[in-house]
């Protein structure tokens, strides 16, 4: 009887430390996937696709067991969905890689995502929701000699495509260095010194064979810079600075200057109050690991473009901005305030305001005594935060959010956005685009399961005097002044006007939601596409998985996540998106 | 697991079986508590069994991964030693983004009172990139934040988690498991996160 119980309390104790055996190594991952099935809407120019249905579809895995780890993420597209960039088709092994890793080293071979300081010089980055994967695949070595010093070092190929459910390498190779110490962490007598101090450095380098008949290209591109970070009590500041060598490439049109990109930020804050502001200093510096190649594709580096990223769909994702990676020299402030509870503006629950500028120039070229055509290939000169008078882009925006009682807090926004199209193309028409936005946002908690949301939008875009453009057959032609958004002539309407939304979202319970949504396009130049575009979702969540079915109409535009956008054009239809995470 | 439970059921109704195949024979004591250790050794089991088998259909027993990553000062924090004692709840966060912000704000309200009754410490992970990484500072002060901030600029952290948009909160015992994680907010969810702390917190030592 006794052994019995022995053999019992053993099996039921060896099949515990089975378990935590199994269990010593460790998974997680995700999947998504999007399903959409679309049809044709002639009025807002929504095409239905030739398969009808649309799949993406996507899941990581990712393991480790003590010092050994392994990741992959199978992809597919049958095919992709609208709007999804042409690179990305079929259906495979997108991303995979092995390593191992200790307290001082840590090695990984296949697809790398990496990121020196601040990104100026080399940045190899994903975001599935937006098609973009620039992963370095290679391998890459860190090393920890001491805490707060690491040595980071990567060599291979870019992902330029997923094409046939393989993965497509940039033609040029990369490799790169970096170093960065914090001075308080690696050095004892400064461990408890109210100055923080950070240094960091990177060297990276690009080779592609040179294939062009017609000019001498540098084969071996540089780019090297330093950084720095200071803290101070409440005061911040950090600064990247990177150069690079010539570097010819269809970007800026195969000349021979060489390059810089600088940003500096300086910070102020304390419990209630923040203040940033910002400065950035760019020349020719688009840094592909393929010099032929343009958008999005084969990018080595990250230029942040220095705006705020904005939450609501008019501000997003009408008249967003991105760096100019040929040259711009931008700045930004930002300032936020919390007034306390119980003061005069800070009611019984505080009040916040957030105001915010931003401004971005074209540097200025001096071509005085350069002759372009000359053997040097350089065909101007500029320097550090050297800038023009040329506006390509200004945001003036401020937030008051409020708690009213303890069920309604409202957040009004304001936005005033002004852009050269000429530029920063968003539209196909030309000139500046003034535009107003005015959002009124409540939330109401009605119980502890039960809320309401609501999102009111308006979006006024400035008409403009006339003004010369050139128009598609390559005239020049004055654009009449009381159609702004029209070429002379162009049987379409070239932007769309004034819009409108309104957005209601109903929590029902922790795990549903219904919303319904209306962009009203009511400022349409051309009134028969005065259109109203609904759309309704419902969405169960329960703890890591997410479900939604929406049905409706959405407009072309673009799709953005953090800044980072896409373009998409207008649909009708259904979109049933899944996500899981384990 | 079930062909285990099944078997060791069986088994036990087989043994009380042949106890009782012969009843005119008296129980000697040491039997008895012979069998009353069996029958006790049996229903610890079963009721391991259960906890296990309730461990295995939760996708969660998993430990949080080591990733390195900085907080707001610059300084080196390792996800793996977060160096919390109770438990610690991780959310996934950016400053572009509204229901991030409003789960945050709402969690503020009443850390102070969370932390009081379980300990519980709450890391708020950045996931902004170098466009608005600046901008963290600002609007963690500037919101009055009590939370440990770590950045993860370029998504290592993220990855590892398995998080495909944000926010998505993760709930960590003291052991590091990865006990609870739900994705998206709705205002009423921190009250659903604050019951799953309450599950996992150790009561408090009273002096």
């Amino acid at each position: 009887m006794r052994k019995l119980t022995l053999l019992i309390l053993l099996l039921t104790g060896g099949y515990k430390s089975t378990l935590a055996q199994l269990n010593a190594g460790n998974f997680t991952g995700n999947a998504e996937s999007t399903f959409q099935y679309l049809n044709t809407d002639s009025l807002i120019g929504a095409t239905q696709p030739a398969s009808k249905g649309l799949l993406n579809s996507y899941m990581n895995v990712f393991y480790t067991q003590g010092h050994f780890k392994a990741g992959m993420r199978f992809e597919s597209y049958l095919p992709r969905i609208q709007g999804y960039p042409a690179t990305f088709d079929g259906t495979g092994l997108g991303m995979r890689y092995i390593g191992y890793a200790n307290d001082f080293v840590d090695i990984t071979l296949g697809s790398v995502y990496e990121q020196f300081g601040a990104g100026l010089s080399l940045r190899t980055y994903e975001n599935m929701g937006l098609g973009y994967d620039t992963q370095l695949d290679g391998a890459r070595i860190k090393i920890t000699p001491k805490k707060g010093l690491v040595i980071k070092s990567v060599y291979g190929y870019l992902r330029y495509a997923f094409l046939d459910g393989r993965i497509v390498h940039s033609d040029g190779l990369v490799r790169g260095i970096d170093g960065e110490v914090h001075i308080n962490e690696v050095f004892k007598s400064w461990e408890s010194r109210k100055l923080d101090v950070t240094f960091g450095g990177s060297f990276v380098s690009k080779y592609q064979r040179d294939v062009n008949d017609a000019l001498i290209l540098p084969e071996n591109v540089g780019c090297y810079g330093g950084r720095m970070r200071l803290k101070y009590g409440k005061v911040a500041f950090d600064g990247e600075y990177v150069f690079k060598g010539q570097d010819p490439s269809e970007d800026n049109k195969y000349i021979y200057n060489t390059g810089h990109a600088a940003v500096f930020n300086l910070g102020y804050s304390q419990k209630g109050l923040g203040i940033i502001f910002s400065a950035k200093s760019v020349d020719n510096m688009s840094f592909r690991a393929d010099r032929t190649k343009q958008l999005q594709n084969v990018l080595i580096n990250y230029l942040p473009s220095l705006n705020k990223t904005h939450t609501y769909n008019l501000v997003a994702s009408l008249y967003p901005y991105a760096t100019q990676p040929v040259g711009e020299m931008a700045f930004q402030g930002e300032v936020l305030y919390t007034f306390k509870k119980g003061s005069k503006f800070g009611g019984k629950y505080g009040t916040s305001l957030d105001v915010n500028y931003s401004a971005a120039y074209r540097p200025m070229r001096h071509t005085s005594g350069i002759n372009p055509l000359d053997s040097t290939g350089v065909t101007y000169k500029s320097g550090l935060f050297d800038l023009s008078d040329s506006l390509y882009w200004r945001d003036f925006n401020f937030n008051i959010s409020k708690k009213l009682t303890k069920q309604l807090n409202v957040i009004v926004s304001y936005f005033n956005i002004t852009l050269n199209n000429d530029i920063a193309t968003v539209t196909k028409e030309h000139g500046f685009i003034h535009a107003n936005v005015f959002v009124l946002e409540t939330g109401y908690k009605i119980n502890t399961k039960q809320s309401l949301r609501t999102e009111l939008q308006f979006l006024f875009v400035n008409k403009r005097d006339s003004v010369n453009v050139t128009d598609p057959s390559g005239q020049t032609v004055s654009v009449e002044k009381n159609y702004p958004f029209y070429y002379t002539g162009s049987p379409v309407p070239i932007d769309k006007g004034d819009w409108s939304t309104v957005l209601i979202e109903y929590t029902i319970n922790s795990n549903w939601f219904v919303s319904a949504m209306d962009q009203y396009n009511f400022g349409n130049p051309e009134k028969s596409h005065r259109a109203h575009h609904p759309y309704l979702s419902v969405g169960y969540i329960r703890d890591a998985t997410r479900l939604t079915v929406s049905y409706g109409r959405q407009r072309a535009g673009l799709f953005c996540v953090g800044g980072v956008c896409r373009p998409v054009p207008a649909s009708n239809g259904l979109t049933i998106s899944f996500t899981h995470s384990f | 697991m079930n062909l285990f439970l099944t078997f060791f059921t069986g088994d036990s109704i087989f043994g009380f079986g042949k106890v009782l195949e012969r009843p005119e024979q008296t129980l000697k004591f040491y039997e008895m508590k012979n069998l009353l250790t069996l029958s006790m050794a049996l229903l610890f089991s079963v009721s391991l069994f259960a906890q296990e088998s309730e461990v295995i259909t939760t996708p969660d027993v998993k430990k949080l991964p080591s990733v390195a990553l900085k907080d707001m000062d610059g300084k080196s924090v390792n996800t793996a030693s977060l160096g919390f004692e109770g438990p610690v709840v991780i959310s996934f966060w950016a400053t572009w983004c509204s229901p991030c912000k409003r789960e945050l704000n709402a969690i503020h309200e009443l850390y102070e009172d969370w932390q009081a009754e379980t300990g519980v410490n709450l890391v708020a992970v950045s996931i902004d990139d170098t466009k608005t990484a600046a901008q963290v500072p600002t609007y963690v002060n500037g919101k009055m934040w009590d939370y440990l901030v770590l950045m993860d600029p370029n998504g290592d952290f993220k990855r590892a988690m398995g998080v495909n948009n944000v926010p998505h909160t993760f709930l960590i015992d003291a052991e590091g498991n990865i006990v609870y994680s739900h994705n998206n907010y709705a205002p009423g969810d921190e009250e659903h996160l604050y019951e799953e702390i309450k599950k996992i917190a150790k009561p408090k030592a009273k002096d």
